[in-house]
């Protein structure tokens, strides 16, 4: 059958067309460079060395592909019910504030019970963040991508609260730097380190599980059933006897939980305290990685591992030919945007192949 | 894009030559030739997946032919896009108008066409023109008039004036009757012969046989991308046409007598809104006994839909009851219809009845994936779904690569095919069917005719909501008329003609 035909030049679109996104995003920020006397060959080269060219740079791709492959399933169970979850930032921040301040608390509890505890809070506090703009979007039908960008500022805000009072440390208090962070979580609240002097840690055993288990959510459980059959056709859904609000509201929450383990897993694994800024756009590439990722969680893992090392390898690149700070983010960006502007293009692609396949009367 | 207006030079002959096209693993057209003469209908016969469309596509410059050729007046030319078909006086009435909704006539007709007045809106003249065009060729349609005030027959009227505008003078017809009542569609013949008088060349796309033995001159049949053969239509006959487009003789169905059952849905005084919230359905009483067929006949837009929709619990009903077997279900959702018996088959197939990208294998379970038979706790049982889909699609004759092949990629008749097994797996003892038979090819057409007879005489009571008059009357064991929100005649098949009925669907009663 020509189907398979089809099915593999698929497959090749899927994965040629994100690729010439980052080519073309990488050979237009190669032009700013040479506009900034900087040898872009050298700059890549720093880029590249920075991310896979050592232990330790290695290491650090993997710290942060950590949290984007968390933040980033949960945008792709929200993306599959067809809603939009820009609210991973504020959803980190929920379930970190949750997960440091019960690890305060209870230190004293035995390390693999508290480990555990703390991560399902950090899901708890994503999920009612999440939960919000989901009821608020099945009840009322308002628009989920403005109410989860508005709970983000709330997050932001609430956390800035918290670490400039309750929750300041109380250590900085006494010897008068006040700065905005939390007290050191104790540590049978620490994930172990996996490698001596890096900052690698064992949450990414936890992504990396979750990845399978949301795979297995979509793919073999009838709620996950549900929640594919509702973004793809809510009215046959309805037909279907399918509450396709609740499944909405449902697939938000679990973004937000998804999210808000990633902000626990990071206070526990990398600053073992809650600081300001903790979440370093992990909210927002979440989103790309997710995309570059075909929405799939298993294809999430290679797309989190390249925004990892692209974070990783612009620091280095910077340093190496001293671009200023701002190239660096302009150049994700300009991934960013190519990346998500391709993922359209793909489709566009793919319907026009499978167009072409079908006989029209 | 700049357009030059109306040069078109009459085309009074058109030919296609030998016309190659090839998708990925189907070959649409492989050598089909058609000529057209100015003055002449020419009908295009063919199933669903024919390549009638791909033709036509091809002939109005939506994709280029791989091989073979385009003549026009001896001619040869090649359209890359629709733009250069328009130029060259080709016009193309599309199955699905391409009218800007909140516009007026005359807005849409402007549409596409420079002013004669430069930067300023010439609407006026516009106007002049529409209302010399329509007396011409008696399309009587209101220039000021918003198109979704108008009915799906004045809104064809308007694509057709709007190919007349741009002058064309070849029109292509793409199943133009399919939404049209008995009466528009006799309106549409007269216009279609006027154009023919005034020279201009018509083809006819249309599964309907008597359509094209009623207004063609010559008729040519498409199967599988090939062309079977072309007939003048005084010189051929409705059966011949039929074994051309199929390659074999259909079987005509045979009706036994129904024993009366007992009665299965039984809908009293029922009210139903409409999306706007007007009151469309307006007091409907309607009984189906077990073990018949009661026809639902109507022209769209009579309350139909939202009768099937209010049966089904998709939408609230206002007033009255609808008991099935005895419970009262009129305020109960859908998943309860469904446990007391209620099996239903959406009009809109691909929008209510099925998941696109969905495998096969996925829509089977649409409805009863959290039947324990297909579920472990929160697990999908793949081995007992797997099986029990590939049982439907065999004992259905579904056509389908595999069980994983995304439903879309299916063809009209066999994706309804599959909606009516999932329907029919429950066993049901009332079924509601909408239309289950539009845009499907005559093969699986017959096939789903066939089912819901035997269905029928397996004692299912079967409310069979259609537009295709014809469908009907071959199928229902009563037939009632819908004509504003209301019943306005019941009668039993045995004395039901199609005069009468068309006149109670025209809203034409004592």
């Amino acid at each position: 059958m020509k189907r398979g035909d089809n099915d593999a030049k698929e497959f090749g679109i899927r994965l040629l067309v994100p690729t010439g996104g980052v080519a073309s995003a990488l050979f237009i920020s190669a032009l700013f460079l040479i506009l900034l006397d900087a040898n872009p060959v050298a700059a890549y080269g720093a880029m590249l060395r920075g991310a896979v060219g050592s232990t330790f740079g290695l290491t650090q791709t993997l710290v942060k592909a950590t949290p984007l492959l968390l933040v980033g399933l949960g945008i792709c169970i929200a993306f599959r019910a067809r809603c939009i979850n820009i609210g991973g930032r504020g959803q980190m921040i929920a379930g970190a504030l949750l997960a440091t301040s019960f690890a305060l608390r209870f230190g004293a509890w035995p390390r693999p019970v508290l480990i555990a505890t703390l991560i399902i809070m950090g899901f708890v506090g994503g999920a009612v963040w999440g939960f919000l703009p989901g009821f608020l979007k099945a009840r009322f039908a308002v628009n989920e991508i403005l109410t989860t960008i508005m709970m983000n500022s709330i997050a932001l805000q609430l956390m800035n609260f918290l670490l400039q009072g309750p929750l300041m440390d109380p250590a900085g208090i006494e010897a008068g730097t006040f700065l905005a962070q939390s007290a050191r979580l104790p540590e049978a609240a620490r994930l172990a380190r996996l490698v001596p002097r890096t900052l690698l840690h064992s949450g990414i055993f936890v992504s990396l599980a979750m990845a399978v288990v949301v795979y297995v959510f979509l793919w073999r459980t009838t709620l996950g059933y549900r929640v594919r059959a509702t973004g793809l056709n809510p009215h046959a859904s309805r037909y279907s006897g399918i509450n396709v609000s609740i499944h909405q509201a449902l697939s938000l929450t679990l973004a937000g939980g998804l999210a808000g383990m990633a902000g626990a897993i990071e206070v526990m694994g990398v600053h073992y305290r809650l600081v300001e800024e903790f979440t370093s756009g992990y909210g927002f590439t979440g989103i790309v990685a997710a995309l570059l990722g075909w929405l799939h969680p298993l294809g999430l893992i290679p797309a989190s591992l390249f925004f990892g090392g692209l974070l990783i390898g612009a620091d280095t690149m910077q340093r190496a030919v001293q671009v200023p700070s701002a190239l660096v983010n302009a150049i994700l960006g300009l991934v960013v945007l190519f990346v998500s502007s391709s993922a359209v293009w793909t489709q566009q692609w793919i319907r026009r192949i499978r167009a072409r396949g079908e006989v029209s009367s | 894009m700049a357009y030059t207006p109306p040069i078109a030079a009459r085309i009074d002959h058109m030919e296609m030559v030998d016309i190659v096209k090839q998708f990925p693993g189907v070959r649409a057209n492989d050598h089909v030739c058609l000529d057209v003469h100015a003055g002449e209908v020419h009908a295009i016969l063919g199933e669903n997946g024919a390549g009638k469309s791909t033709l036509m596509r091809q002939l109005y410059g939506m994709y280029q032919p791989d091989e073979g050729e385009i003549r026009i007046n001896g001619e040869p030319i090649a359209f890359r896009k629709p733009l250069d078909a328009i130029r060259a006086g080709i016009g193309m009435i599309h199955q699905h108008f391409m009218l800007v909704p909140t516009m007026t006539v005359a807005q849409n007709v402007a549409l596409g066409q420079p002013s004669t007045r430069g930067v300023r809106l010439d609407l006026d003249v516009v106007s002049e023109r529409i209302v010399r065009l329509s007396e011409e060729y008696g399309l009587a349609v209101e220039p000021d008039a918003a198109i979704w005030q108008l009915s799906v027959g004045e809104q064809q009227r308007v694509e057709i004036l709007k190919a007349l505008d741009l002058g064309a003078s070849l029109i292509i017809l793409d199943e133009p009757t399919a939404v049209l009542t008995p009466q528009e569609v006799s309106d549409l013949f007269a216009t279609l012969k006027r154009m023919v008088a005034e020279g201009h060349s018509l083809l006819f796309i249309s599964h309907k046989l008597h359509e094209v033995l009623e207004v063609s001159d010559r008729v040519t049949v498409l199967r599988d991308g090939v062309t079977v053969g072309t007939r003048p239509t005084n010189d051929t006959s409705r059966d011949e046409l039929v074994k051309m487009m199929v390659g074999r003789d259909l079987k005509r169905h045979e009706h036994r007598a129904v024993g009366c059952g007992d009665d299965g849905l039984t809908i009293s005084a029922l009210h139903v809104d409409g999306d706007r919230g007007e009151e469309i359905v307006r007091g409907v009483d309607l009984t189906v006994r077990c073990g018949e067929i009661l026809g639902i006949a109507g022209v769209s837009g009579n309350g139909q839909r939202e009768l099937a929709e209010a049966l089904a619990g998709m939408r609230p009903i206002t007033a009255g009851t609808v008991v099935i077997h005895g419970n009262d279900l009129t305020h109960v959702g859908l998943n309860e219809r469904v446990k007391a018996g209620l099996s239903f088959i959406p009009e809109e197939r691909m929008r209510d009845g099925a998941i696109g990208e969905f495998t096969v294998q996925e829509n089977v379970f649409l409805r009863d994936h959290e039947s324990p038979e297909f579920r472990r706790g929160p697990f999908l049982r793949f081995g007992d779904m797997a099986r029990h889909a590939s049982r439907l699609v065999e004992e259905y004759a579904v056509k389908t690569p595999t069980l994983d092949t995304p439903l879309k990629n299916l063809s009209g008749g066999n994706i309804q095919k599959l909606i009516l097994a999932r329907e029919l797996s429950r066993r049901p003892t009332v079924l509601i069917a909408a239309q289950p038979t539009r845009g499907v090819d005559i093969g699986a057409t017959e096939y789903i005719h066939k089912t819901l007879l035997e269905q029928r005489d397996d004692g299912t009571a079967i409310l069979l909501i259609s537009e295709d008059l014809d469908e009907i009357l071959s199928l229902a064991d009563r037939v009632a008329v819908i004509y504003n929100g209301r019943i306005v005649g019941t009668v039993d098949r045995a004395v039901a003609e199609p005069h009468s009925i068309g006149l109670l669907m025209a809203g034409i009663y004592e």
